[in-house]
């Protein structure tokens, strides 16, 4: 027996900033008024509602789910939080697949949102408690710590340098200058990326994203009902999650093998045989420079170490054969976690519908990939998008 | 429904006030080798894994990070979701539904013995800007709703002290449940205010525990299990999320949650056509409210059906068989699991000396705590 078809018909999505005025609930509330705005539904046609966010320490809230159900439009209908850590953005998407195309309901709201302002002074504190009691913690490590050895063994295993990954962050930072909700868009060169302040060799401050606050939202629906709303459906048309051990200290960190397990779930799903020939925008994770080029490998974009090497030749670029972030990414955008993955989702279906605006691809693309990332690296999830 | 979903296997390990004995970890790993054993599955041909947990309850900011592991489930289609294992539960059968996955294992636990300071944490679940500022203890809002309850329905406050006389006294019938015990109305009544009129034995002790249960679609179940259990209706439901907008007298979200079910199931008469019920009993009035709320009491009525007797084991509608959380304790995002574990063993008719006679369909329903109006129904049926 097969699943049933989902469309994503609607989506929302709230300026990304440092500190924003709305609570939670507030920003939620805003990206799902949007969503079904441009579906043009209300919220009394929702079935049911799945929320995406990241760790509760970040609202410094305990079930933070129930704290923004009512923003998110739960009250009185079914509503549940999924969580895969910073994978989660991509995956809510997944979670309101799996509503709509088991028959559970025919409209669902997929809303991320994410708070990070509220943790004071930094949100990296809530990084702290990530790491194992016993074994880890009395080590003190930090999130950036962890990255910077990820970092240095992707570069010492490929031969790839700093300016390579530079590059990354320069190209995401100038195409969120289109981007409406961008936070850090900005013009930079390679030297600004290199010269600015280092937090953990070789991360420093402009290869990282910021902490943003932000939501965003998208509308599923079952086919009978895409087809009486829009004449331009998005099809989600395959979905992957995979979660690693979260022993990360002893495997090799130069290639995210979760990524690729995550990656060849929806290939294999969506029919796609040859993914570096077939995807035509990705919109991979991209919190570190360094990660986009991971990410590329992993999703089976690009050969093992190959990634930096497109990158410098434009192939990545907007106008390249592969458009990679052209929303500006985490490193442009912003990076409120979940709210991120679903941006990301977000851009796929603008793109896909010919609606990006400024940040519009060339070449009309019909499959498009998104991927998020998170928890010790460890989570890969993916979704593959097709108009 | 889609191909029917049947449940065939369960691990369970607890369910105890302290597990000093084993971490999370190890207790995850023993209820998890129990389940796949029943099952008689290797994890490698688990389809996908569920878990349910919140990341205050286990002391980590990204708990999900460390449930792959001790399950089996390391680089495999591992989420979690941050409520009630019936919640989770609900997702593992709608998934099984979309015809991608066969088999999904479904698990959550409670190491609450872990917590040093359960009221904070209970008290971070409150709304920062309108409810924490109040600065009071979580459990004010149980006595709220708890004295509205009564206000409202007409139940009165022995009525509410029966429902733990009755479930402690069943769960001494129950090798799984630590607080067995042989009360009367009077210790419950003068027992300690916590937030009048809700009293110290009024509320259910924390414990420790964790459970499996292995999800397969019908084909599997059916050549891997001689008892498969039956999964005929499930619904989670949210009512009013804030707490200062709410009807604290009715839990709305069990209402919902229980039609819902009841529609997937063809069931419409429930009180007649359910032979057992495990309901959340978190605190006593809540047993009470949630019958009425299911629909297998008229309101008012619940606090009488149990002076009567009718909801004991041997009465016409035995609730909370098991003890209940009164009688087993109180295991957070693992509560649902533990009324799950209660509806396998009576339709598998291995409850021993509080075994239902002739139980053929059960309901099981839970509820997320305080402050939450979210709960969730499954009907279970061994045929």
């Amino acid at each position: 027996m097969g699943y049933r078809k989902v469309a994503v018909v609607g989506a929302g999505i709230t300026k990304f900033v440092r500190r924003a005025q709305e609570t939670g609930p507030e920003m939620s509330y805003l990206a799902s008024k949007m969503a079904l705005d441009q579906a043009g539904m209300k919220l009394k046609d929702v079935e049911m509602i799945t929320m995406g966010s990241a760790p509760d320490a970040f609202d410094g809230v305990h079930m933070k789910g129930e704290y923004l159900l009512s923003g998110a439009g739960g009250n009185n209908k079914q509503y549940i939080r999924n969580f895969v850590g910073g994978g989660t953005g991509v995956f809510a998407p997944v979670h309101g697949w799996m509503h709509v195309a088991s028959g559970a309901c025919d409209v669902c709201l997929v809303v991320c949102s994410e708070k990070m302002s509220t943790i004071y002074p930094h949100p990296a504190g809530a990084f702290l408690t990530i790491f194992d009691h016993t074994t880890e913690q009395p080590l003190k490590p930090t999130l950036i710590w962890i990255f910077a050895l990820e970092m240095r063994r992707y570069m010492e295993t490929y031969g790839i340098s700093k300016a390579d990954i530079a590059r990354v962050a320069v190209k995401n930072k100038n195409n969120a200058l289109d981007h409406p909700s961008a936070q850090v868009a900005e013009v930079v060169t390679i030297e600004d990326v290199l010269n600015s302040e280092v937090l953990a060799e070789p991360v420093n401050r402009l290869d990282i994203s910021p902490a943003s606050d932000g939501a965003a939202a998208i509308l599923l629906v079952s086919e009978d009902v895409a087809k009486r709303l829009t004449d331009k459906p998005v099809w989600i048309d395959g979905v992957g999650w995979n979660l690693d051990t979260a022993y990360w200290a002893t495997k090799d960190l130069c290639y995210p093998r979760y990524v690729e397990k995550a990656a060849r779930m929806a290939y294999d799903m969506a029919g796609i045989k040859e993914p570096h020939k077939e995807i035509q925008v990705a919109e991979p994770y991209d919190p570190f420079d360094y990660k986009e080029l991971h990410h590329m490998e992993g999703l089976l974009l690009c050969a093992r170490g190959d990634a930096a090497r497109l990158t410098a030749e434009g192939y990545t670029a907007r106008t390249g054969n592969l458009p990679v972030c052209p929303s500006g990414g985490a490193l442009g955008v912003g990076n409120p976690i979940s709210a991120t993955g679903l941006m990301k989702v977000i851009e796929l279906f603008l793109q896909l519908r010919g609606e990006a605006g400024a940040r519009q691809v060339p070449g009309n693309p019909r499959v498009g990939v998104a991927q998020a990332w998170g928890d010790l690296m460890q989570v890969g999830t993916v979704i593959v998008l097709r108009s | 429904m889609n191909e029917r979903v049947a449940i065939i296997g369960i691990g369970v390990t607890g369910f105890t006030s302290v597990s000093p004995a084993l971490s999370f970890k190890e207790l995850t790993y023993s209820a998890a080798v129990k389940a796949y054993a029943e099952a008689g599955l290797h994890p490698r041909e688990i389809d996908s894994f569920v878990t349910a947990s919140e990341d205050f309850m286990e002391g980590y900011s990204i708990f999900d990070e460390y449930v792959p592991d001790q399950m089996g489930a390391v680089m495999r289609p591992v989420h979690t979701v941050t409520a009630d294992f019936l919640q989770a539960f609900g997702i593992g059968c709608m998934m099984i539904n979309t015809g991608m996955f066969r088999t999904i294992a479904v698990q959550a636990h409670s190491k609450a013995s872990n917590v040093k300071t359960l009221n904070d944490v209970k008290s971070f679940a409150l709304d920062p800007v309108y409810l924490r500022t109040l600065k009071e203890n979580a459990e004010f809002i149980a006595g709220l709703e708890m004295r509205r309850f009564i206000d409202e329905s007409g139940n009165t406050e022995e009525q509410c002290a029966r429902v733990v006389v009755k479930n402690r006294k069943s769960a001494l019938l129950n090798p799984q449940a630590a607080h067995g015990a042989d009360l009367t109305v009077d210790d419950v009544l003068s027992s300690r205010p916590i937030s009048t009129p809700l009293k110290h034995l009024d509320a259910a002790a924390p414990c420790d525990g964790s459970i499996m249960v292995v999800l397969a679609a019908e084909k599997e179940a059916k050549a891997l299990c001689k008892n498969p259990v039956w999964v005929k209706g499930f619904a989670w439901f949210s009512g009013q999320g804030n707490v200062w907008c709410r009807n604290m007298a009715e839990a709305d979200y069990a209402r919902l949650a229980s039609q819902k079910a009841c529609r997937m199931a063809g069931i419409t008469n429930l009180s007649k056509e359910i032979d057992f019920v495990e309901v959340c009993d978190e605190y006593s009035y809540k047993e009470l409210q949630h019958l009425e709320a299911l629909g297998i009491a008229r309101k008012g009525e619940a606090g009488f059906l149990t002076e009567t007797g009718e909801t004991s084991i041997q009465g016409a509608l035995p609730v909370n068989a098991s003890g209940g959380s009164l009688g087993m304790g109180h295991a957070f995002e693992a509560s649902g699991g533990m009324k799950v574990n209660e509806a396998v063993t009576q339709l598998r008719h291995q409850a021993g000396a509080r075994q239902v006679k002739n139980a053929r369909t059960g309901l099981v329903q839970s509820w997320r705590g305080i402050p939450t109006a979210t709960g969730s129904v499954a009907i279970l049926s061994n045929g």
